[in-house]
């Protein structure tokens, strides 16, 4: 077993795992944050994404050990302090970039990251950006509005 | 607040955003794989490596000896029914003495962490001997030599339909086709936990369809009333008719009661691949007739359904192939054959759109080569033929209400069509990999028209229950709606809140989860709920408000709130049923076996790279007639992800099966569309309203997940010139045939 410590979501966490532990599974299980969704357990459809010190990553391709002493955002991080959400949680949500939601922690990581790159992504950048991440009920179309819209509230922001 | 014309902010017709949206985005919605208790333990399953074996023994002592381990189940451990299945309890809890699919569940283990669990249950020993297993769904059904897969003939349900007795024309087409098995890849797994009540009960929190119908088959395999299994609605991850059937339910129950602890399974992506029904191949042999000037004469079809291992939805999904077999066109003379089949393949039942969904790509594709052949327009031909209200299904049903098809046609080709290519070499098939710089690259323009019954059919007496109850909360009128739907992404809590909106006139509307101590809603399929518990909700809030106007009558001069201050909270009660459908007749098909019917329109535009059989869908486009829009964001959701599920079926998604076996249970090699497969979407929506339907509405789910796939087929078949008779298309059916 090892101890390790992440700042995930700007709190300091410890957790004692196996080598093998996945990270998905530590936020999962160690740490109780299951907003972090397992869709297929092989970095394929991008449920589980989190960002690594900004960068979105696959948290079910990626042992936990391996990022101890790192920064974490997961879905719970992205709201601020107060609760108040995040110009892309409220984009999805206004949107309808959601249906049964099991995807979404994967794409607003994602596009977080993102639009922090490239607050003023085109639609060609904005398809390859999310290009990564799977969704079945929405046929993307809201999603992509979804980006967009949240590429607006960001340049709306004071 | 007396009557309907109260307009509130997020009634019927707004977009009203869904209730559930922040704790999405947060990640706060608890799904069922997400729920824990400090106590609990883990369940995992053993499933059968062969499609059909004997099972000689099985050896626990390995397994039981393991540390932590708590349980160790077999067909043994099951205290009541031992079978269960939605149409005929034909589906062993656990293999009794032989298995018939490969993934049929074995044995199930409990222990204190899901990787002890794991190998435990690697541990325990089944001896099986090996038998021959059927997996010729042709076979099966055709030839007396053939083994029994189970109890009964291999022909789980043959539905005729016969019309008519003219069988020659001037002009006929012929066509095999065939549609692979497609998987309905949820993307969240099964799982559920299953917690042991003091009354000797269960609570059962899981993700599924429908609720009542999971109790109904629980409790009798746990040899329990219905009433000590209570079932309550985790967090949905997707459904598409995947969580129709049992998954994990029984199982879970069954440790927890054995444990005393409450029990959580979680299936992987592998394992719900084995865990859950698929979309039943077809083969379709079919024959149309027409004039010259492209009058159809008559059609014939035969149309073989793998159904597998066990009934599931079997005897429905044919039930609509027999009676949806010749698509929304007149037709007088028929002579249709769908055959449901059992086989030692994975067993088949329910996806979006099932049974309608195969044959569509069989007469579509038909209806293309009879343009051809009578050198009409896709569109023309279409229109030649297409039904509208008064016409009559070749069930001799009647379509009573508006079925405007040739305006849809004539709608959707007005559309116009993309322009070409701008050079980006991104945008050509084959995308960032970029293996053409445009030469080899063809443009096809394809059309799909599709007919879809909604609701349950053929006598089924399929109703929802909703409780409505009008109170005080802090001093203001609430309404607190209670049904047993299931809310799996569709977006039925915000058409639930949206009804008792305006049907109460109170802006604050709450849902409340959905479980099994409120009656029956029926399952959340068959593109059913919005018109069945929205008309529930409607009632009940409809009671609701009499007895208000009742007391307002009697009292004179009090407002509502005053009203509901002195005498408590109203709460009314209410089933709410469609109209009755009948049985087909077993030799006819004749019968009035549906209660509504939805049509939709697609147009697909594509570029096909033809030296590498690479496809890119460039646009699709559709109209489709939902006679009532109650939520334009949520339904425009609901055919942007119907189509890209028809668009999957077309182009990449297929469980491939071999002797039995999955090829390809993950999701590195059973492909779905992505952003970059799914291209950007015109839709235009029509309200032509069912006057028999609550507010005039039709179920929209599923009729966009039918004409996708023939337009896109059609439009690569314009493209390529290749003829394409079966689903998905492969890149070698293209450049290599």
């Amino acid at each position: 077993m090892h101890e390790i410590t992440l700042t995930v979501n700007g709190v300091v966490r410890q957790a004692r795992v196996p080598a093998r532990r996945l990270l998905s599974d530590c936020l999962r299980h160690d740490l109780g944050l299951t907003g972090t969704h397992v869709g297929c357990e092989h970095g394929v459809c991008g449920c589980c994404t989190i960002l690594l010190d900004g960068e979105p990553v696959r948290s079910c391709l990626t042992f936990a050990v391996t990022v101890d002493g790192r920064e974490i955002t997961t879905v719970e991080g992205l709201a601020g302090p107060d609760g108040a959400l995040s110009p892309v949680q409220r984009a999805f949500a206004e949107c309808h970039g959601l249906q049964c939601g099991f995807c979404t922690p994967g794409f607003l990581c994602t596009a977080t990251a993102l639009l922090r790159e490239n607050p003023a992504p085109t639609e060609e950048e904005v398809l390859e950006g999310i290009s990564g991440n799977l969704c079945r009920c929405t046929g993307y179309q809201n999603i992509v509005k979804s980006v967009h819209r949240a590429a607006e509230l960001i340049a709306e922001e004071p | 607040m007396t009557s309907t014309d109260t307009r509130t902010s997020q009634g019927i017709g707004q977009s009203a955003p869904r209730p559930d949206g922040t704790l999405k985005v947060t990640g706060e919605f608890a799904y069922s794989s997400d729920l824990w208790l400090e106590d609990m333990v883990w369940g995992v399953t053993l499933r059968s490596p062969h499609p059909a074996a004997r099972i000689r023994s099985i050896d626990l002592g390995p397994a039981l000896a393991m540390p932590g381990v708590l349980a160790v189940l077999t067909h043994e451990d099951v205290p009541g029914e031992k079978h269960h299945g939605l149409e005929l309890r034909d589906q062993p809890v656990l293999a009794v003495d032989r298995v018939r699919y490969q993934g049929e569940p074995v044995a199930l283990v409990a222990a204190d962490h899901p990787e002890r669990a794991r190998r435990a249950a690697a541990a325990i020993v089944v001896d099986y001997e090996v038998t021959e297993a059927v997996t010729d769904a042709r076979r099966a059904a055709f030839d007396p030599a053939c083994p029994k897969v189970g109890e009964r003939g291999n022909i789980l349900r043959h539905q005729p339909v016969r019309v008519g007795s003219v069988f020659e024309a001037p002009v006929v087409v012929t066509g095999e086709y065939e549609v692979g098995m497609q998987d309905q890849a949820f993307l969240g797994p099964e799982s559920g936990l299953a917690v042991p009540a003091e009354d000797g009960g269960v609570d059962l929190y899981v993700a599924t369809q429908w609720l009542h119908v999971d109790r109904d088959q629980i409790a009798p395999c746990l040899g329990l009333p219905a009433e000590k299994v209570r079932v309550s609605l985790a967090g949905v991850g997707g459904a598409f008719g995947a969580r129709e059937d049992l998954s994990m339910q029984v199982h879970a129950c069954l440790l927890a009661l054995r444990t005393g602890r409450p029990v959580k399974m979680v299936y992987n992506r592998e394992e719900s691949f084995f865990g859950h029904v698929h979309r039943h191949p077809a083969w379709m042999r079919y024959e149309h007739g027409a004039t010259r000037d492209g009058r159809l004469i008559y059609v014939k079809a035969e149309i073989l359904l793998d159904g597998g291992a066990y009934c599931s939805s079997s005897p429905a999904v044919v039930g609509n192939a027999a009676s949806l077999g010749a698509g929304p066109y007149e037709v007088g003379n028929v002579e249709i054959d769908a055959y449901g089949v059992y086989t030692n393949n994975p067993p088949c039942g329910a996806m979006r759109g099932f049974g309608a969904v195969q044959a569509c790509f069989a007469y579509e594709s038909q209806m293309d080569r009879l343009a051809e052949a009578c050198g009409l327009s896709p569109v023309e031909l279409r229109i030649r033929n297409a039904v509208s209200q008064g016409s009559r299904l070749i069930t001799g049903q009647l379509i009573d209400s508006p079925a405007p098809l040739a305006g849809m046609l004539a709608e959707l080709e007005a559309f116009p069509l993309p322009a070409a290519s701008d050079g980006d070499l991104r945008e050509l098939p084959g995308g960032v990999a970029q293996t053409t710089h445009g030469e080899g690259v063809r443009r096809g323009v394809g059309y799909g028209v599709g007919i879809k019954n909604i609701c349950f059919s053929e006598g089924f007496d399929d109703y929802s229950t909703a409780r409505v109850r009008l109170e005080l909360a802090g001093g203001e009128p609430h309404v607190l709606v209670h049904t047993a739907a299931a809310e799996v992404g569709q977006g039925l809590v915000t058409v639930q809140a949206q009804v008792a909106r305006t049907e109460l006139g109170v802006e604050r509307v709450t849902v409340a989860p959905a479980d099994t101590t409120v009656g029956s809603a029926g399952s959340s399929s068959a593109s059913r709920q919005s018109y069945v518990t929205g008309g529930a909700v409607k009632t009940a809030c409809e009671a609701v408000r009499e007895r208000l106007a009742e007391l307002a009558a009697a009292h004179p001069g009090l407002t509502t709130t005053a009203l509901l201050q002195r005498f408590g909270p109203v709460e009314e009660t209410r089933e709410y049923r469609h109209r009755p459908t009948f049985p087909m007749d077993p030799s006819t098909g004749q019968g009035d076996s549906h209660t509504q019917l939805a049509l939709c329109v697609h147009r697909a535009v594509v570029d096909v790279d033809v030296e590498l059989g690479l496809v890119k869908v460039v646009e699709l486009a559709a109209v489709q007639d939902v006679g009532k829009v109650l939520n334009l964001l949520a339904l425009e959701g609901q055919i942007h992800g119907g189509s890209a599920q028809g668009l999957g079926l077309a182009l990449m998604e297929e469980v491939l099966v071999a002797d039995g076996r999955l090829r390809n249970p993950s999701f590195t090699d059973y492909l779905i569309p992505t952003i970059l497969d799914m291209p950007p979407m015109k839709v235009s929506i029509l309200e032509n309203p069912d006057p028999a339907a609550p507010y005039g509405l039709r179920g929209a789910g599923e009729p966009p997940t039918l004409s996708t796939t023939p337009a896109v087929v059609a439009a690569v078949r314009a493209a390529t010139g290749r003829a394409l008779s079966r689903v998905p298309i492969r890149p070698e059916h293209i450049a290599l045939t």
